[in-house]
């Protein structure tokens, strides 16, 4: 995992970035919409991901994160007047805050009583943001409609002008590769085997000189925050928020995408991305209520064929195909 | 005065709705140490089957009874089929299929049975009870059906050797495998008598609520507030939850915080009774061996 870059891999990294940066070119604006929110669920995935995957805290309550994200970029472009750009740290540090809060309580559940706590806070977000006495600031039941930003410059590509749409695109794919190193840098070192132990053995881990309670509950701060900067972009991506767009549902899918994806995989947030974000299309076509059916039985199925997630499935395919020189390699 | 007695009572007539739910989970936390989060769903499900019956022109109790064999049936194919090849395996792995499970059951209702609202009949007579006006005979007749449902399930556990056996099941796996007992089926059995209750609880809150796929959402939570609050793992304290729960969730509504933050009275309850007294208020406390 820890091995240094080799020169295929610079080359294939090259052609990864040119290739994505010609992708919106090749689309309509409305896939190209898509894809953003594939940009903005991987993140929210990411987040969800180190808190369950690396970490072992089951949260079925991440929708709520992602939507005070989202409030919190609305509110300050619609009623401050902010850049839009410069709602993402806020949203960060405001989820991240939040999320300490939360983690804070949670350090004594365990398990179901965890899942069960989000669940709740996931049930009754809507019903908090559509509170009367806040709606001057949340806009109620109807929520906040922002503009999209404008591209700062013009140019065209394949007959293609930079429409916001596209412009964004580039942002997204910015915050997202950033956030990508980020969470990269903070799994691979001390942080990320102290995470894995905690979940893996919890005394153990206590006598090996970690800190229980202030990894776990920091690791919910983090893990937020990520879901909260996706929950920012997203706003700044639809344009929109209202309580209804952050229901229950946000929630299991953004668990939906971490298991597709592959538990404790960071590349896999994009498959889990990617899988959330189209499915439920192709699925929408067979009947009204298909996806959420669809959704469960591949959630079951997974669980029992690949509990890996796609990632996993990568993993053991490559290993079949590339014969193991120098041993097996270190794989978690 | 008198509206204020009102609530009280409107709440405790929701209390028992909240108390069945909270029964239900109970069982199967009793029976399999895991919470099914699919609760609400199945019992919606049933609820539904019951509606059919019913609209096929059976009798209201033909239909009450079938529906609660066919849950109890279903419930133990569940286990049997979906679960029993992760019975054993981490609570993660768990969740998520239970969360898998919520999503089927809930797009089955919808698909089979549609989206739009229906009403339910109740077997009670409409109207107030006994002239009195702070109960309607269908508050009084679910309450009496809740009690029956609670004290045969106490019959059962404590005075038949399959409640036994099932109470060894759950506590110590591994001895009562050793001295025959089968504990997968054990299970299955925990699984089904939980289904069975939801039934009950769905056939009871369906004409209060009208019937829809999510009729549920809402009352599982303060289903599981409910049987947080009473101690997860005591029957008898899930509906003294339950109805803890309808007169909070009332009262609060009504004087408090207004009706649209109903549900955060859910979330505040859990959140404060697993960090303040995790054990619930009749819990007994769980010690775990390293």
């Amino acid at each position: 995992m820890n091995k240094p870059l080799q020169k295929w891999h610079w080359v294939a990294l090259a052609a990864l970035a040119i290739g994505l940066v010609i992708l919106p070119f090749l689309f309509k604006n409305y896939r190209v919409f898509q894809f953003n929110l594939v940009l903005v669920y991987a993140v929210a995935i990411l987040g969800l991901n180190i808190l369950t995957g690396f970490n072992g805290q089951i949260s079925l309550g991440h929708g709520a994160f992602y939507a005070f994200g989202a409030y919190t970029a609305a509110i300050m472009m619609d009623k401050v007047g902010a850049p839009y750009w410069s709602t993402l740290p806020v949203a960060a540090v405001v989820c991240f805050t939040f999320g300490f809060l939360v983690g804070f309580p949670a350090l004594r559940l365990a398990g179901h009583y965890l899942a069960l706590a989000t669940f709740a806070l996931a049930l009754a977000v809507p019903q908090l943001l559509k509170y009367k006495k806040i709606e001057g600031m949340t806009g109620g039941v109807q929520g906040l409609v922002l503009s999209k930003p404008e591209p700062p410059f013009s140019f065209s590509l394949f007959g293609q002008p930079l429409s916001p749409d596209r412009w964004l695109y580039f942002f997204t794919l910015a915050v997202t590769v950033i956030m990508f190193v980020l969470a990269w840098n903070l799994l691979r070192g001390r942080v990320g085997r102290a995470l894995i132990a905690v979940r893996d053995h919890p005394i153990a881990a206590t006598a090996m000189g970690i800190n229980l309670p202030l990894f776990k509950s920091l690791t919910f701060g983090v893990s937020s925050a990520f879901t909260g900067v996706a929950g920012a972009l997203g706003a700044i991506v639809v344009a929109f928020v209202s309580p209804d767009s952050f229901t229950v549902q946000l929630s299991i899918f953004l668990l939906v995408g971490v298991v597709v994806g592959g538990l404790a995989s960071i590349p896999g947030a994009i498959f889990g991305a990617i899988f959330i974000q189209f499915v439920p299309n192709i699925a929408d076509e067979i009947s009204k209520s298909a996806p959420a059916a669809i959704y469960g039985v591949l959630l079951i199925g997974l669980m029992y064929l690949m509990p890996t997630g796609v990632m996993g499935m990568v993993q053991k395919v490559w290993a079949r195909l590339v014969k193991p020189t120098k041993g097996i390699s270190g794989q978690p | 005065m008198e509206a204020f007695l009102h609530q009280i009572f409107s709440g405790l007539a929701n209390g028992c709705i909240y108390g069945s739910v909270a029964l239900a989970l109970v069982m199967i936390y009793q029976a399999t140490h895991h919470i099914n989060f699919a609760q609400g769903e199945m019992a919606t499900f049933s609820t539904f089957i019951g509606w059919a019956l019913i609209q096929a022109g059976w009798s209201y109790w033909a239909a009450f009874f079938t529906t609660v064999a066919v849950s109890f049936v279903l419930g133990l194919l569940i286990q049997r089929v979906v679960l029993r090849p992760v019975e054993k395996a981490p609570v993660l792995t768990n969740v998520i299929v239970f969360i898998g499970l919520l999503l089927i059951v809930n797009a089955l209702s919808g698909w089979i049975f549609d989206h739009t609202l229906k009403s339910f009949p109740s077997p009670f007579p409409k109207g107030s009870w006994m002239g009195t006006k702070y109960f309607t005979a269908h508050d009084v007749g679910s309450a009496a059906v809740l009690l029956c449902v609670l004290f045969s399930l106490y019959a059962f556990f404590r005075f038949t050797p399959i409640g036994l056996a099932m109470r060894a099941a759950a506590q110590n796996p591994d001895s009562a495998r050793l001295v025959g007992i089968r504990v997968s089926w054990m299970l299955g059995l925990g699984w089904g008598l939980a289904a069975a209750i939801g039934a009950v609880a769905g056939m009871m809150v369906a004409p209060v609520v009208f019937l829809d796929p999510n009729m549920m959402a809402g009352i599982l939570l303060y289903g599981f507030a409910a049987a947080l609050l009473g101690g997860i793992d005591n029957p008898w304290g899930a509906v003294i939850g339950g109805f803890v729960v309808g007169v909070l969730e009332n009262l609060l509504g009504a004087y408090v915080i207004g009706t649209e933050l109903k549900l955060s009275v859910a979330l505040v309850l859990i959140v404060g009774t697993l960090t303040l007294r995790p054990d619930g208020l009749f819990g007994k406390k769980v010690v775990v061996r390293v």
